[in-house]
C-alpha cells in the first residue's frame, strides 16, 4: 500500500483507513490478528466489560432486507480474561482499539484501566448499543452521563479514547461535542439503529430480545449524514461506521468528514478481502482524482 | 431490493414430520425444506425453536426427496426442548451453512464418536456413492449411546463398532482400534466427527501414518454467516471456514483445536 493511504487518528497511526467495526469477529485474539493480517489498518474488539455476560440466548442476528439485524446482549468474557486476546491480536501489527462497555463511570473508568494494562493501543466507548438496559445507548443519549463516563476514563488512562454514538437521538453532533469537551480524542459514528422484525408464520419478533440494532446498507445514508453534522461541530477526528461495503462508500464517509471507515456487517456478505479493496479502491480514487493523501479528502464536502 | 441472500438466512418455518428414537438420549428430527435438500455432507442448519433458542445442527440426512433431518442429544435447554416436540411442532431452518466433507476417491477411513455420527452418515453414502471403499469405526462408551448402526451397516463396505465396556462390538477406544487398522493399511482420507480430544488424537495419527485428514469442528455458534465470532478456533471460523477443517488447517489451529473452546461469554473453557 503506498504513504497515500496512511493515515493518524487520535496519535494511531494506520497504514490505510478502513478499521475492523466493533462487535465483529472481535472476541478472539487470533481471529483480530487474521483481519490485521488481511489488511485492516486497526481492529476494534468486540465490547468488553467488567463481568463475564453470557448475552441474550439465539436468535441474536436476524436477517432484513439490505441489513442485519442483531440484539447479541454484550457477551463478553470479562476484561479480566480478555488480556490474552488482547496480546495475541497484537502480533497482527495494527493498532488494536479496545470496545469496552460499563454500567457506570467507574465500572468504564476500571475496564479502561485494564485494557489498557493488558496493551490496548486505544480505547472506544460503547455508549451506544441499542438493546441492553443501564448501559450502551442509554448512556449514550444522556449528556450528563456521556460526560462524565469520559471524564472519568480520561482521568485513568492515558491512551486515546474514541467515543461510539448512537444515531438514535435528536441531536447527535450534541453528543459528540460534550464528549469532546469532556476529553473525547475521537467520535465514531455511527452504532446500530434500533429495530425490530417479525416472522410472520409464526408472528413471533424473531430476535429473543425482540428488539435489537439494524446495521448494513440499510443505514449507510444515516451514518454519513451523522458523519456530516459532527464534523461540521467539532474539531476531535471522526471515524465513519455504519453499512460501508465498496471503496466508493468509504471515500464518501470521508468526504462527509470521517478519517477513517470501519467495516462491520459487509464482512459477512465480501469476506476478510473488503479490507484490501476497499483500501486499494481509495487509493485508486485519490490517484486519478489527483490528491496525494487521503487526509485531503477529509470533509471535503463541505466546501459546497 | 436485496443485498444478502435472504432466503437461505431468514428461517423458514417447517413442520417435524417424523420423529426417531435412536437411543434413550438421542432423536432425529425428520422435515421438508427445499435448501436442505440441495445441502452437502458436513453443512449445518441454524435451528430456530421458536420462544426457546435457535442451535447449530448438523444434517444427519440429506435427500433430493427434501427430506432431510437433524439428530439431536438431548444435552441442554434447547435440546431438551426439541426432544419434548413432537410431530407437526414447528421449527425454523436457516441455512445450509458452511463448508462440506471434501469426497476422495479411493480408501477412506471415517471415524465417529457420540453425535459426531450425525453427518458422517451423509458422509458414507456419498463416498459409497463415488465408488469408495470406507471403512468406518463408531465408537461409545457404552452400547445405548451408539445409534445409526443399521444404517452405517447399509452405507458402507465395513464398520467396526467400539465400546469402552464392552457392552457392543471391540472394547476399548475407536482411535485404539483405528490406530491398529492404519499399522496394516494405507488409507486416502480420514475423516472424523465426535468429541474434540477423539478428533485431536486422530489428526495426530494421521499425520504419523502420513494421511490426510478431514474432522467436523462444534462450537457455539450465534449468526452462523462468519459475523460474530462466537465460533472462532484459531483463525478460522467454525461456521464460514468450517465446520469441516483440514489437517493442515488443524494444525495452524493447534494453540486452540482440542485444548479448549470459547462459551457463550466468550471465555475459555478447556476440553
Amino acid at each position: 500500500m503506498s504513504s497515500r493511504l496512511a493515515t493518524e487518528i487520535a496519535g494511531l497511526k494506520l497504514k490505510n483507513p478502513t478499521m475492523l467495526a466493533a462487535g465483529i469477529l472481535g472476541l478472539s485474539g487470533s481471529f483480530l490478528r487474521r483481519i490485521a493480517e488481511a489488511g485492516a489498518g486497526a481492529v476494534v474488539t468486540k465490547s468488553v466489560g467488567l463481568k463475564p455476560r453470557v448475552g441474550y440466548p439465539n436468535p441474536t442476528v436476524a436477517q432484513v432486507d439490505c441489513g442485519l439485524l442483531n440484539a447479541m446482549g454484550l457477551p463478553s468474557p470479562g476484561i479480566h480474561n480478555f488480556g490474552e486476546e488482547i496480546k495475541e491480536a497484537k502480533k497482527g501489527g495494527v493498532p488494536i482499539i479496545v470496545s469496552i462497555y460499563g454500567f457506570s463511570p467507574e465500572d468504564f473508568a476500571e475496564v479502561a484501566r485494564v485494557a489498557v494494562k493488558e496493551g490496548a493501543d486505544a480505547l472506544e466507548l460503547n455508549i451506544s448499543c441499542p438493546h441492553v438496559e443501564k448501559t450502551g445507548s442509554e448512556i449514550g443519549q444522556n449528556p450528563r452521563l456521556v460526560a462524565e463516563v469520559v471524564r472519568e476514563i480520561k482521568n485513568k488512562v492515558d491512551k486515546p479514547v474514541f467515543v461510539k454514538l448512537t444515531p438514535n437521538v435528536a441531536d447527535i453532533a450534541l453528543l459528540a461535542e460534550t464528549a469532546v469537551k469532556a476529553g473525547a480524542d475521537a467520535i465514531t459514528a455511527i452504532n446500530t439503529v434500533r429495530a425490530m422484525t417479525i416472522d410472520i408464520e409464526t408472528t413471533r419478533p424473531l430476535l429473543a430480545n425482540r428488539i435489537g440494532g439494524l446495521s448494513g446498507p440499510a443505514i449507510k445514508p444515516i451514518a454519513v449524514r451523522c458523519v456530516y453534522e459532527i464534523h461540521r461541530r467539532v474539531d476531535a477526528p471522526v471515524v465513519g461506521c455504519g453499512g460501508a461495503t465498496t471503496w466508493q462508500d468509504a471515500v464518501e464517509f470521508m468526504l462527509a468528514g470521517a478519517s477513517a471507515v470501519q467495516i462491520g456487517t459487509a464482512v459477512a456478505i465480501e469476506g476478510l478481502d473488503i479490507f484490501k479493496s476497499v483500501a486499494g479502491g481509495i487509493q485508486a480514487y485519490l490517484k486519478k482524482m489527483g490528491f496525494g493523501s487521503v487526509k485531503e479528502i477529509v470533509g471535503l464536502s463541505h466546501q459546497h | 431490493m436485496s443485498v444478502y441472500p435472504t432466503s437461505i438466512n431468514r428461517p423458514r418455518i417447517v413442520r417435524i414430520q417424523r420423529i426417531r428414537e435412536e437411543n434413550p438420549k438421542v432423536k432425529t428430527f425428520i422435515f421438508q425444506d427445499k435448501h436442505c435438500a440441495e445441502a452437502k455432507p458436513g453443512q449445518f442448519v441454524m435451528v430456530w425453536i421458536p420462544g426457546i433458542d435457535e442451535i447449530p445442527m448438523s444434517l444427519s440426512s440429506i435427500n433430493p426427496d427434501g427430506l432431510s433431518s437433524i439428530t439431536v442429544a438431548d444435552v441442554g435447554e434447547a435440546t431438551r426442548s426439541l426432544h419434548q416436540g413432537k410431530v407437526g411442532d414447528v421449527l425454523g431452518i436457516r441455512g445450509p451453512y458452511g463448508n462440506s466433507f471434501a469426497l476422495a476417491s479411493g480408501k477412506a477411513m471415517i471415524v465417529g464418536g457420540g453425535t459426531g455420527l450425525a453427518p458422517l452418515l451423509p458422509l458414507a453414502k456419498s463416498l459409497t456413492k463415488l465408488s469408495a471403499k470406507t471403512h468406518f469405526l463408531a465408537g461409545a462408551k457404552t452400547r445405548d449411546e451408539l445409534f445409526f448402526l443399521e444404517r452405517i451397516k447399509k452405507a458402507v463396505s465395513k464398520v467396526e463398532f467400539t465400546t469402552e465396556d464392552e457392552s457392543y462390538g471391540v472394547k476399548g477406544l475407536v482411535t485404539d482400534l483405528a490406530e491398529q487398522i492404519l499399522k496394516k493399511e494405507k488409507f486416502n482420507m480420514i475423516y472424523a466427527c465426535g468429541p474434540e480430544k477423539m478428533m485431536l488424537r486422530m489428526l495426530l495419527l494421521a499425520e504419523q501414518y502420513n494421511t490426510p485428514f478431514q474432522a467436523s469442528l462444534e462450537r457455539y455458534v450465534r449468526c452462523g454467516i462468519g459475523i460474530c465470532g462466537s465460533c472462532c478456533v484459531g483463525e478460522y471460523r467454525v461456521c464460514k471456514d468450517g465446520p469441516v477443517f483440514s489437517d493442515k488447517q488443524l494444525g495452524k489451529a493447534r494453540s486452540e483445536f482440542g485444548l479448549f473452546k470459547r462459551e457463550a461469554d466468550g471465555s475459555r473453557v478447556s476440553f
